[in-house]
């Protein structure tokens, strides 16, 4: 009846803990930070690429995408689009429309854009002012540099003006009187509309240099239905997936050219490494910590019950009964260190992601089983050296009278 | 002819100069009661060790049950302790966090099986079947002793083994265990008690004296023994 020996194991392991409980607190404290620490840091590990990834869309559009040839992008392209890409990944979608139009009779481009998703886009353009939308389309934003040349600033109007989409330009003509020349401007090939300053767009690049406004408004000035020049996407994703997603563009909706930016995606992923890396250096540390607190702990259980342990040798225990009753005392250690850890864990790691992503984190479930199995095997593997202290530990020289 | 059940023959230990025992030659038969006496350092400890296979002799042989146990290693010995030997102990030795009949049941735990019933039997034959719940904190001095006397021949051992087992124990207590003891050699149990104490020196049936790691008596006290 081997069961009834090992009721007795499990009644002599538990009521040493439960019995010794005030002597073990600091054992199940160290143990439990530790749990704490690497369930929150594990659990941040695998949010960080999630985390990391929307934090990375505030350095701008990370894929492009261009018509091919003769193909246009048209609004039924923008919807595919955000299906293939899943909504829930996109951080900002915008299309462009670059028109020539003039002003004070000097050409500027226009970039008509849906503009509440290109501030999405670009969150680190500076704004004097106010970012344009779609309510009030005679409110536009203008470059720095178009502003310091015309010397526009906010609240002012100025005029575009320019010929209608796939309609000649008839150009001034020096022998016709300024009046002719005007009426001629005004005529139903040509467009002109008076525009207020809303915003003033800096970047220190090329968008400096252009007037942001509503597309939609774009269109009808220049009498045409909608289509892109390009496509600025802010996606939520690596290197990786974004090439992936390339792919499967390239292949779903023929005729468009997405381009990943390299530049951003490499260093998104460099900074994502770097950071897994250092917290599975904390990681370690923090197990390695771990082990040391518990052999300490456990190297002063075993001189502190040095005759406990000469008794049970007395009364005929062999070494490896004994040591296998304070192994069992380490592994309750770990299991109930590991699991109030496991909770404590989550609970920090949501703190973290709040205080620095601003956002809640999902808890991994798994984590439970792993953790405590993970601070189980340390206790028992911090428990070796202590526990083999037993087998110097002589009845006759501990018991000893006197 | 009675059963001899331990023989010591020219048992001397002996630590670098010092003989904590000298040429001990010794016979005791089953169901004997004997009791060691002597100053304290004459080896007293020395030599209950040795018979309770808790160390070994540096000279000499040490017949136990019909076997040699002079040179055996400390895992034959443990095992012969388990199966042989019951121990009582000046300062008892309870573990502290398990109950009366759980320190019993410890020593069923190591020789074979626990068996709480045969526990709080033996605890009942010490008179403490209604303190078997108790922590050992939560015992009396002279309950302690008995929870041990219990734990000791929980096992049947062949010889019940104390070192001054009253030593700690006022007036009455040493009485009550006394009484034990006698009633335990009634029912066939070989008993060798270390004291300093003459009361208990003097109940046994016989008498060694013990003295530089010397025999120098060995009293017969058949005459008076049950008297007293
Ligand atoms: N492990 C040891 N190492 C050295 N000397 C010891 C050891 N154990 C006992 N002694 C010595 O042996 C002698 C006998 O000791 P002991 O048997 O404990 O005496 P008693 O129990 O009669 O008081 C003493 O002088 C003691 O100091
Ligand atoms: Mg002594």
């Amino acid at each position: 009846m081997g069961n009834k020996r090992f009721k007795m194991y499990m009644k002599m392991v538990s009521s040493s803990l439960i019995r010794r409980a005030s002597r073990l607190v600091i054992a199940v404290l160290a143990i439990a930070i530790g749990a704490t620490i690497l369930s929150g840091l594990v659990t941040i590990y695998y949010d960080i690429p999630e985390q990391l990834g929307r934090e990375f869309r505030s350095y701008g559009a990370n894929m492009i995408i261009l018509p091919e040839g003769d193909s246009t992008i048209t609004r039924e392209t923008l919807n595919s689009l955000r299906e293939i890409i899943g909504v829930n990944r996109i951080v900002g979608l915008a299309p462009y429309r670059y028109q020539t139009v003039k002003i004070n009779e000097q050409p500027y481009i226009i970039a008509g854009t849906d503009l509440e998703q290109a501030e999405k886009n670009s969150p680190f353009w500076y704004i004097e002012g106010s970012w344009g939308n779609s309510q009030d389309t005679s409110s536009v934003m203008v470059g720095h540099e178009i502003a310091e040349t015309l010397g526009l600033k906010l609240g002012d109007t100025f005029r575009v003006q320019g010929v209608k989409y796939g309609e000649q330009a008839e150009a001034s003509r020096q022998d016709l009187s300024a009046k002719d020349n005007q009426k001629r401007d005004s005529a139903w090939q040509n467009f002109s509309r008076i525009l207020t300053v809303k915003g003033i767009v800096s970047t220190g690049g090329a968008e400096e240099g252009f007037i942001f406004a509503d597309v939609d408004m774009l269109d009808e000035l220049i009498g045409d239905t909608f289509r892109a020049d390009v496509v600025e996407c802010s996606i939520a994703a690596n290197a990786q997936e974004l090439s992936e997603l390339s792919e499967k563009i390239t292949r779903d909706i023929p005729g468009l050219m997405p381009r990943a930016v390299r530049r951003l995606t490499q260093s998104q992923d460099i900074v994502l490494g770097k950071l897994q890396a250092l917290v599975l250096l904390v990681t370690v540390v923090v197990l390695i910590i771990t082990m040391i607190s518990v052999y300490t702990t456990m190297m002063a259980m075993v001189a502190e019950r040095r005759r406990e342990i000469a008794l049970k040798k007395a009364l005929g225990a062999e070494n490896k009964l004994v040591m296998s009753e304070l192994l069992g005392e380490g592994v309750l250690l770990g299991f109930i260190g590991g699991a109030l850890g496991v909770f404590l864990g989550f609970e920090f790691a949501l703190r973290v992601s709040l205080n620095v992503f601003g956002r809640a984190i999902n808890f991994q479930a798994a984590l439970i089983p792993v953790t405590i199995a993970v601070f189980i095997i340390i206790t028992v593997l911090a428990s070796i050296i202590p526990v083999r202290k037993v087998m110097d530990i002589h009845p006759a020289i501990v018991l000893k009278g006197e | 002819m009675p059963k001899k059940i331990l023989e010591l023959q020219n048992v001397s230990k002996i630590y670098g100069e010092l003989r904590a025992l000298s040429d001990i030659n010794l016979t005791v038969n089953a169901g004997d009661w004997l009791s060691i006496m002597g100053p304290s350092g004459s080896g007293k400890t020395t030599m209950i060790n040795i018979i309770g296979c808790m160390d070994t002799p540096s000279v000499g042989k040490v017949i136990l049950d019909g076997v040699d146990i002079s040179r055996e290693n400390a895992a034959s010995l443990t095992r012969i302790r388990r199966d042989k030997i019951g121990l009582i102990f000046q300062q008892f030795h309870l573990i502290s966090y398990l109950t009366a009949v759980e320190n019993v049941m410890v020593a069923q735990y190591y020789h074979s099986m626990p068996d709480e019933a045969e526990a709080l039997e033996a605890l009942a034959k010490v008179g403490l079947a209604e303190r078997a719940g108790h922590l050992p904190a939560q015992l009396s001095g002279g309950e302690q002793q008995r929870v041990c006397i219990a734990r000791a021949l929980i096992n049947s051992p062949q010889i019940l083994l104390g070192d001054e087992p009253t030593g700690n124990l006022d007036e009455e207590n040493e009485g009550i265990v006394v009484d034990i003891f006698r009633r335990l050699h009634e029912e066939g149990v070989t008993i060798i008690i270390v004291t300093h104490d003459p009361e208990v020196g003097d109940v046994a049936q016989r008498k060694i004296i013990l003295e530089h790691g010397k025999i120098t008596g060995d009293i017969d006290q058949s005459a008076t023994f049950g008297k007293i």
